[in-house]
């Protein structure tokens, strides 16, 4: 049974080719998504992601659990509305999940999680979070709206109260307030400013609407994907699962190896930091005309790797990748494409960060 | 969707092949095809002089969402390909059926042809698919 948000007749008015998305029926583009994602990056679009899990966890012991369950350190959220992206390991150190949590009080703590993993990450934060009698509750009743791009922000301004505008104006990056109803927050998964704004149900198609007739432009999932890898951010079930830990993703910076803080997965990480990782995820760039896929083959001075999410660059114009290969001096790499050994060059990444390409790329 | 040209013959995996007055068949993805592909952004076009295999897969066209072969409605030898595809891939999504020709094939054998769907055929095979 395919799910559906609350925007979808919306997205089929506006004339979107739906696809199925982790067991939801979800727009791919509304005509081109290489004019969407020019749209993101240079004026404004929107998203709906209300796909996208929401779950309150509340108790007095909420900080301590998830101290245990996640391997970025909460204890960097000093201050209310404060947002933390980290993983959700095993007990390898394998990721669950990756997700966002915003501290809201010592006692109330919101996690946005992936869809795909909608099933897994609630029976594992509830197994988890029993001992520590913090209470789990879905928010299915919210729906979320991305806003992204240079003019996002004053488009979302806007149309809001002069109070809750006053909020959402002072917002530094990865902090999120309420007003008018809404939790605004200045997050995103494009590489550009913008907010993600959760919006009751009943309230999402308004809003929807208000932001494309304040010229915001609906976009879609292939949008999505193509300005995420631009902008150097994984995908959860192609650039990481539960066989492969944060340092063999590239997350490293999300790992926090604080005194004392014994969380799930960590005994792992420290073994892996020790010992060194066998793999180790690099961006590539393709000079030559192609298209960098999912499962091609990467061949390197150190043995054999593979695509994790590979796509053309719409800003760059030409096709960018993310790839796990053996650790170590790769020489020069190449990708298989259709029996043609293609050259590529591994970049440090982002690829593209606020409308421009990186240094290097 | 735009107008199928009566004189276009179909393979079911949406290639158009049209007999030019010389005997030549020039070939393409149909409109529907491009449709389903989305934003094209590299065409891997057969070389001149190759000998394409009716049925065989002889072109890619990549979209931003996937790779798809082109494959031959007929056999013969590439006589003609479209270079302009390697500057602009979108030619394709903008007209399939005019400037957005991928090759062309001097055909070896004429009865290929009674093998191809005829555009009313072709537009029930995808009005079926979309149901």
């Amino acid at each position: 049974m395919t799910r559906q948000t609350v925007l979808n007749a919306t997205h089929r008015a506006l004339g979107a080719k739906m696809v199925d998305f982790g067991g939801w029926d979800m727009p791919l583009n509304y005509g081109s998504q290489i004019e969407e994602h020019h749209a993101v990056r240079r004026d404004a679009g929107m998203f709906d992601v209300s796909h996208m899990t929401v779950v309150d966890l509340t108790g007095a012991n909420v900080r301590p659990l998830l101290r245990k369950l996640l391997a970025n350190s909460v204890d960097k959220l000093k201050t209310p509305g404060k947002a933390l992206y980290s993983c959700m390991l095993n007990a390898d150190g394998g990721v669950i999940d990756d997700l966002i949590v915003y501290y809201l009080a010592e006692d109330f703590f919101r996690v946005v999680v992936n869809a795909a993993t909608r099933d897994k990450d609630l029976a594992w934060i509830a197994a988890q979070a029993q001992p520590f009698g913090v209470a789990v509750r879905e928010r299915a009743d919210l729906a979320m709206i991305a806003v992204q791009g240079p003019n996002a922000r004053a488009k979302v301004f806007g149309l809001l109260s002069p109070e809750a505008r006053a909020g959402a104006e002072k917002l530094g990056k990865f902090v999120a307030c309420e007003g008018d109803g809404l939790f605004i927050a200045r997050t995103g998964y494009t590489g550009e400013d913008g907010f993600e704004i959760m919006v009751p149900e009943t309230q999402a198609v308004a809003l929807w609407n208000r932001l494309k007739d304040a010229g915001v432009a609906p976009a879609g999932l292939g949008a999505r994907d193509t300005l995420r890898l631009e902008a150097g951010m994984n995908l959860y079930g192609q650039d990481m699962d539960e066989t492969v830990t944060p340092y063999e993703a590239g997350l490293a910076w999300t790992v926090a190896l604080d005194e004392g803080r014994d969380f799930i997965g960590r005994p792992a990480l420290e073994r892996e930091k020790a010992q060194g990782s066998k793999r180790a995820m690099v961006g590539l760039v393709m000079d030559e005309k192609g298209v960098l896929r999912h499962g091609q083959k990467v061949l390197t001075a150190r043995g054999e790797g593979e695509i994790l999410s590979g796509t053309f660059s719409p800003t760059l114009g030409k096709a960018i990748a993310f790839a796990r290969i053996p650790a170590g001096d790769p020489g020069a790499v190449r990708v298989d494409i259709r029996g043609r050994e293609v050259p590529v060059r591994i970049v440090k990444y982002p690829f593209v960060r606020d409308g421009r390409p990186c240094e290097g790329i | 969707m735009s107008e199928i040209p009566g004189d276009l013959k179909f393979l079911k995996s949406h290639e158009w092949a049209r007999v030019e007055s010389d005997g030549t068949v020039t070939v393409g993805i149909s409109d529907h095809a491009q449709s389903l592909l989305g934003d094209l952004v590299y065409v891997e076009l057969p070389g001149v002089g190759d000998r394409v295999q009716a049925g065989n897969a002889c072109a890619v066209v990549e979209s931003v969402k996937a790779a798809s072969d082109v494959y031959a409605p007929v056999s013969g030898e590439v006589v003609a390909i479209n270079e302009a595809l390697n500057d602009k891939p979108e030619t394709i999504n903008e007209d399939a059926y005019g400037e957005g020709w991928i090759f062309v094939v001097k055909m070896e054998n004429k009865d290929e042809l009674g093998e191809l769907l005829d555009p009313d055929a072709y537009a029930e095979l995808i009005e079926g698919e979309d149901h």
